[in-house]
């Protein structure tokens, strides 16, 4: 698809979400589900390269916080992480891919907006990472704020809430600044570093993430300004509350088994435990995991695959990554971050 | 024969007649054909609406007239975050025309120069228009549009080191910036001035040339009436010049301001899309000018014409005979080409709406037939003048 040209590439799209939209797909109690058992694996939109959320290592195995979600519903469907198949997918892509069936998931840092979530046929099933929009700029420049940006070239990728949001923040300071905007990240990142424009913008875990794949990291500096709220969520189809509440309920159990206390390492001994919360969560008690058509040890699976939420942010995002981003908002509501999840019950 | 026709439809006929009639059959499957295939668009159109609103996603063309919210980095006619989508496709649908535009004029001048050049007794003209040639049309087109973009213009220093140029422009990595001359009066008049003598310069030119014996056929007319348009424009130009004002550039703390900026994306892709059609219609120039037999070139050097003159007179407007129908071909590659644009971030039709809008409001159906729609009306334009343009070329008889 590298070489194929945008109009063609554009075409295509189309025509998956009209040969999509005309197979006409009638809803049974999961009917994704059915179809994703009969395939025997997921299919996840991932982003084409976003170390922490999403990259290929070294070994070309795909990983980050975004990754780890995949292979959670996967473990919960199939009680095995691999059995994934991940759709790279543009910011430009992402939602048609997901329309036109294409995708199961789309795990893809992107923010919840109202009409993402109601004028495409689309549902956010919760938050997995609180984010905001910050500029990244070279610390020679001296900047204090983002409104020291007036008159400056920014980079922002198209298609995105991104590009939005930086048109209000200059708007509504009656400044100036004029846009560079391409299709792809590496494409945006590639037009900072070279010059072409003053400052780099987009949501702040992906200006620390490409930071680290800049020349010489310690020469730019991030600004202050955390210019917009930026929920990013896993997404599915409307019309298969079914799927949805699998999809949903698999983040909820990730930061409910963080608040539990439930680890990848000590997972098979806490389902013997006496605590009653651990004992649903875990499937010991109740008919949880059959109630949305998986297995009651859904849970088990799921955490002996990725581990729970603290576990997987750590690994992908905090201390045990490259990126060592702080937990701020995203740790557990009682540690005074924004994470908290229904209980399972 | 038209008569007959018309009056074998009229005559009465049997069923088992009619049914052997080559012409009666002829219109029957061909009229079943078109309902067939209308049915089917029609299932189509029914049958997409249909499944959009069972999934909820939202359809029509209400769109258009929402508030965009995005900036664009180059537009020739007002737009602002505040403007509609249907302001944001006119942004890209007339970025998309000024490129191709301007590439076609660029591509063909330098096309003509290179096909010329390829047939002149001169060995190096000769051998280096033949290497211009195979080299840029035997590299694909993106990967001369990122070389353009990120190899060369890129090269260029940041705005605070930007080279001076003379007339007070720069040039830097984030374009050429050029002084930008505002009339606050006879602006308009100086323009129409311009516009005007050309007119009559070309009027009367083309009256002196059918007129030979009578008493326009002076060469020496020809000249005086294009030395109009160097002078009436010069008069207006002494009566604006009193209210013109020059904004040059002025480097501010980022960026060059004032003056007219063009940005090197754009820049990137004239270059790009012209030097490479350049090459294709270098090669059908020299076609058809190999295609005009030998004996018109004979022919003119015996009546005594020089080289230049049997070109320009004799050779070429034959050659031009076979050089329109692939020309347009060219025209209609380098106009749907420019949605190459995307890859450097050039604001085109398909950037700005088949990317942006269709990504901001998810009607992803209809954005495409838009663009669809767009592309096929330029394409057809195109085709329908230079069509206009061959007819008048083309042999009058045989």
């Amino acid at each position: 698809m590298g070489s194929a040209s945008p109009l063609v590439r554009a075409l295509l799209a189309g025509i998956l979400v009209l040969g999509g939209l005309l197979s006409g797909v009638v809803a049974a109690q999961s009917a994704t589900l059915d179809q994703v058992r009969a395939r025997g694996h997921l299919v996840c939109g991932v982003n084409t390269g976003l170390a922490g959320f999403s990259a290929p290592d070294d070994r070309g195995r795909w990983t980050g916080i975004d990754i780890d979600f995949c292979r959670a519903v996967a473990a919960a469907i199939f009680k095995d992480g691999n059995r994934v198949r991940f759709v790279p997918l543009n910011a430009k892509e992402r939602f048609t891919a997901l329309q036109s069936g294409e995708v199961d998931v789309l795990s893809r840092n992107t923010t919840w907006t109202m009409s993402r979530d109601t004028s495409l046929g689309l549902n956010f099933t919760g938050v997995i990472y609180y984010d905001g929009q910050a500029f990244m700029a070279r610390r020679a420049l001296g900047l204090k704020s983002a409104a020291d940006l007036a008159g400056s070239s920014i980079c922002v990728q198209s298609g995105t809430t991104n590009e939005l949001n930086l048109s209000d923040f200059f708007a509504t300071r009656g400044l100036s600044y004029r846009p560079v905007v391409f299709e792809r990240l590496v494409e945006v990142l590639g037009a900072y570093i070279s010059g072409r424009c003053d400052a780099f913008t987009t949501d702040s875990s992906q200006l620390i993430s490409e930071r680290t794949r800049l020349p010489d990291p310690d020469t730019h500096e991030m600004l202050p300004d955390l210019i917009s709220k930026e929920p990013l969520g896993p997404v599915v189809r409307q019309g298969d509350a079914g799927w949805s509440n699998i999809v949903r309920w698999t983040l909820f159990a990730l930061i409910n088994a963080e608040e539990l206390g439930i680890t990848q390492g000590n997972v098979e001994e806490m389902r013997t435990s006496s605590n009653p919360e651990i004992r649903r969560i875990l499937g010991t008690d109740g008919e949880f995991g059959r109630g949305i058509g998986l297995d009651n040890d859904w849970v088990v699976s799921i955490i002996k695959t990725v581990g729970n939420y603290g576990e997987a942010f750590e690994r992908n995002l905090g201390q045990g990554s490259a990126l060592k981003i702080a937990r701020g908002r995203n740790a557990l509501w009682k540690d005074g971050g924004l994470m908290y999840a229904p209980p399972i019950r | 024969m038209n008569n007959d026709r018309a009056k074998r439809w009229l005559e009465p006929k049997t069923w088992a007649e009619a049914a052997y009639d080559p012409q009666v059959r002829a219109v029957v499957f061909q009229s079943l054909l078109v309902i067939v295939l209308l049915i089917a668009a029609t299932e189509i159109v029914l049958n997409t609406a249909a499944n959009l609103k069972k999934q909820n996603i939202t359809s029509g063309f209400e769109f258009l007239s929402r508030t965009a919210g995005f900036d664009v980095s180059q537009s020739l006619i007002p737009y602002s975050s505040k403007s509609s989508y249907a302001g944001a496709l006119l942004v890209g649908l007339t970025n998309t025309l000024l490129v191709a535009a301007l590439g076609i004029v660029i591509a063909t001048v330098l096309g003509f120069a290179i096909g010329i050049a390829r047939l002149s007794p001169n060995w190096l003209a000769s051998k280096l228009a033949l290497s211009y040639v195979e080299l840029v049309r035997n590299v694909p087109l993106l990967l001369q549009l990122l070389v353009w973009y990120v190899a060369v213009l890129r090269a260029f220093p940041p705005p605070a080191e930007a080279l001076g140029l003379p007339l007070g422009a720069h040039l830097d990595k984030r374009g050429l910036h050029l002084p930008q001359l505002t009339f606050e009066h006879g602006g308009g008049a100086l323009l129409l001035s311009i516009l005007g003598a050309i007119a009559a310069a070309w009027f009367l030119t083309r009256l002196a040339r059918q007129d030979r014996d009578g008493a326009w056929k002076h060469s020496s007319f020809i000249a005086a009436a294009w030395a109009l348009v160097g002078i009436v424009p010069f008069l207006a130009l002494l009566y604006a010049a009193a209210y013109v004002s020059v904004a040059y550039p002025t480097l501010g703390r980022f960026n060059f301001e004032g003056g007219l900026s063009i940005e090197p994306e754009f820049l990137a892709l004239l270059i790009g899309l012209s030097t490479y059609t350049a090459a294709f219609i270098s090669e059908i120039v020299r076609a058809g000018l190999l295609g005009v037999p030998r004996g018109q070139r004979e022919a003119a050097a015996a009546l005594g014409l020089t080289r230049r003159q049997a070109l320009r007179l004799v050779i070429l407007p034959q050659a031009m005979r076979i050089i329109t129908p692939p020309l347009t071909n060219q025209y209609l590659n380098l106009t749907k080409n420019s949605s190459l644009a995307v890859a450097i971030g050039y604001p085109d039709l398909v950037s700005v709406f088949s990317g942006t809008v269709l990504n901001q409001t998810g009607q992803a159906v209809e954005v495409i037939l838009i663009t669809m729609a767009v592309y096929l009306a330029i394409s057809l334009a195109t085709a329908l003048f230079m069509n206009r343009f061959n007819a008048r070329t083309a042999w009058a008889e045989r």
